[in-house]
């Protein structure tokens, strides 16, 4: 009746699990009851939930990603405790068990869950705006791809309170993710969750594509497009190449798992060579998904504050173009030691080392634009120049890995752990930062608090190079990743000195929140008016902020770069004399339906629960049908309320 | 520095939003092109794994190219009845497009159950998928291409359903573009298997 | 508005009756390279070691008439953006293919399969 679920699902027997999962549920619980008690439902389903506008949509998936940051984080910091005590022949605190399902969680709730949405969130948000259009292609497809991820996102969570998660490592290598070595539902909860948010990231990524290249205002021809569309186009065609690779992968491992197959395993000839090499194909590009629209973040930075065009447009262009191309081309380097041999080791060596070029063109860039500019070291700026330092270090050890005779030292080993840490922290965290204090005014009308910025800046720059550079020089003495306790005393303090950077960047992050908080307490005195608080260049700021529904009451007319700058320059930037009628797409419940379907069904299917899993299915059919069917409606928002919105929004602003 | 920024031309990239149809087309035609990597990646599998018969039996003893023939011709002939329904649709000729949607339909059916039939036939004689790594790649490689084409022949009696409620309208007209996109490409994509799984497999 | 999406029968105002026979002659020239695969797989017509290589073409050559004649790609100028996306999602799809092909080949004859890895066991 309900397949492998039982009680003894729920971690009674184990104190951290179910102390994490009570707080978690009792959270969620006082949330629900607050809304309900406030009478917020309505206002969340209507303005929120079923939104289908690109803006809003951007926003919830950056709160998922700030909410999920939370949970990776705990994690990471666990990790680091158990580190630091675990030496010699002490024991830690956390079991091996319990140990492999946090590195695991750690992994896939960061890369899937944070950092994924945090960048397509900021994408979803910024680049309609800075394309001059009202929304993206195909805006209810869009809700549906927020509320898949968002599904995945859950049902990881879920495994913390009912069984458990997979103790494989964040990839899930066969044959130990296989059913003969992983027989619980863990590998199942990562499977099932990842192809579920798997899904909605493809279907974004199409969104994504087609948006930019087909639905630009008129005269934005390709050379006129900001760079952060550019690095945006780019991601999003990795993103469409790659994803398929991954669903195929899971797909793969899950049919050996559910059905017997014998794609990964040890018996019936099938070759876990092909899950890796497989994996690492959608694995190499994923990291450039992630790194390009961070680029991007900093080209809009640094040109805004310091005053200058960016410098070297095409070349950005260029570079972004051939990062594109050869991150597909590199895959092999995270498994030189499997053993295809000095030749194949070669090439693939010789193309990770070719692949940094076009990234050094892009940070040569950035500073020729700074070069001679006046800038304003605003918090973004921070981020920025922390970015740079910080990346070009982490890029180096990635170009030392990149060479096979050292990797086969290093490979798996803390150093690498730091190499990627280095990287990913350098330029995708510290480029959601910056990207979400810099539109963080475009969004909500107000800014944020910038000396708890600054501080949150600080602790997270101070607090990286304490927790990983040690992590490099205990790499080198020989310690692995994944290792729960370690036997050489030596190395204690290393770790401890990690564990102290840890808890610095959580001084980061509780910055972060209570910049949030000071700043919603204090917003009247912080209000962005002209809807170009930084003195912008792109189309973006040529808004309200927040945006109406429509972006543009009037589609602008594009004649240079840098539109917006421009049109500042030459002093066009004028009210228009009319403004024809415009549709704007009706909200829909597709999106939060879809989501609450393949939760049921990716539950019913991790616990052998077959009938609710048809259930589940059935009824993502049937809504997929009944949307179908019915026509679409848009609404229209009329000539006079666009005159009526713009004239409100003129005698609010404050003369730039 | 303006003046650099100002002599940038346009170029017929700059002619502003793309029309609805356009951008419909265009946004499924990228999603075609995704399918066709995420069979790429069951192809490679396929190749790959089609040596690893762990003992049992392989593709030159099991597959019977007079039958893939016959799904081969199935398939092709409801690709062109797919195209006549297009141009049948175009000109507004709706009794010629129901016939062509049936006719689509039917060597469509034809086709699937050929092809169960062959999956049942193999199951029974003990070649299912779980003997042996090629069997599953060969079963999730065809399978998949099965799953397609049922969601097609699914997806085609929704849109005859919808044309004859609602008649030809516009986004009736661009579902049905896009589902001969999509039935264009399954035809494609069995090009590809028939030659490297049949056709090289049976030698 | 100048482009055309993949698809777009060149059906304007203007009409085009060219496009009944553009499926049929596609349909002819499908059939012709089915029934040319067929003959090569089955009988001796090509040398025994460049049948793989025959059928490769003869298979790549109807998925180009697949695609010009059903698909319609870049049957116009402006048709730029479709052809493009197809040659990256081609050059995805060889990497995928030949590089998995290339990889597994090398590691099959540096490393022990698992099979033999099993074998050892016993």
């Amino acid at each position: 009746m309900l397949g492998k679920l039982t009680w003894q699902a729920i971690p009674f027997n184990e104190p951290p699990a179910i102390a994490a999962s009570g707080m978690i549920v009792l959270i969620i619980l006082g949330l629900l009851a607050l809304i309900t008690v406030k009478g917020w439902w309505p206002y969340l389903w209507n303005e929120w939930l079923t939104s289908v506008d690109h803006k809003r949509i951007g926003v919830m998936y950056v709160v998922l990603a700030l909410v999920l940051l939370l949970r990776g984080f705990s994690d990471a910091i666990m990790m680091r405790t158990q580190l630091a005590l675990a030496a010699g022949g002490a024991p830690g605190y956390l079991p091996p068990d319990h140990y492999d399902q946090i590195f695991s969680a750690h992994g896939t709730i960061m890369i899937f869950f944070m950092a994924m949405p945090f960048v397509i969130g900021l994408m979803n948000f910024v680049v309609p705006l800075q394309l001059g259009v009202r929304d993206v292609a195909f805006p209810v497809l869009n809700s549906v791809s927020f509320w898949l991820t968002a599904a995945g996102a859950l049902l990881v969570n879920v495994s913390l309170m009912v069984g458990e998660f997979a103790r494989t490592g964040w990839l899930a290598y066969p044959p130990l993710s296989e059913l003969a070595f992983s027989p619980g539902v863990g590998v199942d909860y990562y499977l099932w969750s990842l192809q579920i948010s798997g899904l909605g990231t493809l279907l974004a990524g199409i969104n994504m594509v087609t948006t930019i290249l087909k639905v630009r205002a008129p005269g934005m021809s390709y050379m006129r497009m900001p760079v952060f569309c550019w690095t945006a186009l780019c991601a999003n065609m990795l993103i469409v190449a790659a994803f398929p690779i991954l669903t195929a992968t899971f797909g793969m491992l899950l049919l050996d798992r559910y059905a017997g197959m014998h794609f990964f395993t040890n018996t019936g000839g099938g070759n876990f060579m092909l899950y890796v090499n497989l994996i690492w194909m959608w694995g190499h590009p994923e990291v450039y998904i992630l790194v390009l629209p961070a680029f991007g973040i900093f080209s809009e930075v640094i040109a805004t504050f310091s005053g200058k065009q960016l410098f070297g447009y095409r070349s950005m262009v260029l570079a972004t173009l051939a990062i594109c191309v050869l991150s597909f081309m590199v895959w092999l380097h995270h498994f030189f030691t499997m053993g295809a041999g000095a030749d194949v080791n070669a090439i693939f060596g010789i193309a990770s080392m070719i692949i940094a070029i076009p990234t050094g063109v892009k940070l040569f860039n950035w500073l020729f634009t700074m070069f001679r500019g006046r800038i304003r070291f605003e918090v973004p700026v921070l981020w920025t120049i922390g970015f740079m330092v910080t990346f070009a270090m982490g890029g180096m050890t990635g170009v030392l890995l990149a060479v096979p005779p050292a990797d086969f030292v290093l490979h798996n080993s803390l150093f690498l752990v730091a190499h990627f840490h280095n990287v990913i922290i350098g330029a995708v965290v510290f480029g959601v930062m910056a990207g979400y204090y810099y539109w963080f005014p475009k969004a909500f009308g107000f800014t944020l608090h910038r000396g708890l910025g600054v501080l949150s800046f600080w602790c997270w720059f101070i607090g990286f190079y304490l927790a990983f550079f040690p992590l490099y020089a205990v790499g080198l003495l020989g310690a692995t990743r994944r290792m729960q306790h370690y036997a050489d005393l030596s190395w204690q303090p290393y770790m401890i000195a990690a564990e102290v950077g840890a808890i610095v960047i959580l001084c980061g992050i509780l910055a972060t929140i209570a910049q949030l908080v000071v700043s919603i307490r204090t917003r009247e005195s912080r209000r962005d008016l002209t809807g170009d608080p930084w003195n912008g260049r792109t189309l973006e700021w040529a808004t309200a902020s927040p945006p109406p529904v429509y972006n543009f009451a009037v589609v602008p007319k594009v004649e240079s770069l840098d539109a917006f700058w421009a049109a500042k320059q030459q002093g066009t930037v004028e009210p228009a004399q009319a403004y024809p009628a415009i549709e704007v797409p009706r909200n829909s419940p597709l999106g939060f339906l879809t989501a609450f379907c393949a939760v049921i069904s990716g539950f019913a299917l991790i616990w052998h629960i077959w009938w609710l899993a048809l259930l589940g299915l059935t009824a993502a059919a049937i809504v997929l049908v009944v949307f179908g069917w019915r026509p679409r409606i848009a609404v229209e928002v009329s000539s006079e309320q666009l005159a009526a919105d713009e004239r409100a929004r003129r005698q609010s602003m404050v003369p730039a | 520095m303006n003046a650099q920024v100002a002599n940038v031309p346009v170029a017929d990239s700059g002619a502003g939003p793309a029309p609805v149809r356009i951008v419909v087309g265009y946004g499924f035609w990228i999603f075609l092109l995704s399918d066709i990597i995420l069979f790429s990646a069951l192809f490679a599998t396929y190749a790959v794994l089609q040596g690893q018969t762990n003992g049992g039996p392989s593709g030159r003893e099991l597959f019977e190219l007079r039958h893939a023939g016959i799904e081969t011709l199935a398939l092709l002939l409801s690709s062109y009845t797919c195209g006549l329904a297009v141009l049948a649709m175009e000109r507004r000729r709706m009794p010629a497009f129901y016939l062509c949607c049936a006719l689509t339909f039917i060597l469509g059916a034809t086709f699937l159950s050929l092809e169960l039939n062959e999956f049942a036939a193999l199951i029974a004689r003990g070649a299912g998928p779980s003997r042996s790594a090629f069997l599953s790649a060969f079963f999730s490689l065809v399978g998949l291409h099965g799953v397609h084409v049922t969601v097609g022949l699914l997806w085609l009696i929704f849109l005859v359903a919808q044309t004859a409620y609602r008649g030809p309208r516009d986004y009736v007209c661009r579902r049905l573009l896009c589902f001969s996109l999509f039935w264009h490409a399954l035809d494609i994509i069995w090009v590809a298997l028939l030659t490297v799984v049949y056709l090289m497999g049976a030698r | 508005m100048a482009e055309n999406g993949p698809s777009d029968v060149a059906m304007t105002e203007h009409g085009s009756s060219g496009s009944l026979w553009t499926y049929t002659a596609g349909l002819g020239f499908a059939l012709l390279l089915t029934g040319a695969s067929f003959l090569v797989a089955q009988s001796d017509l090509l040398w025994a070691p460049g049948v793989a290589a025959g059928l490769a073409v003869l298979a790549v050559a109807q998925m180009g008439v697949h695609l010009v004649f059903f698909l319609h790609i870049g049957t116009d100028s402006e048709a730029t953006n479709n052809v493009l996306a197809l040659a990256f999602g081609v050059f995805i799809v060889v990497l995928v293919v030949a590089g998995s092909l290339w990889i597994i080949a090398h590691l099959n004859e540096n490393m022990l399969t698992p099979a033999q890895m099993m074998d050892m066991q016993r």
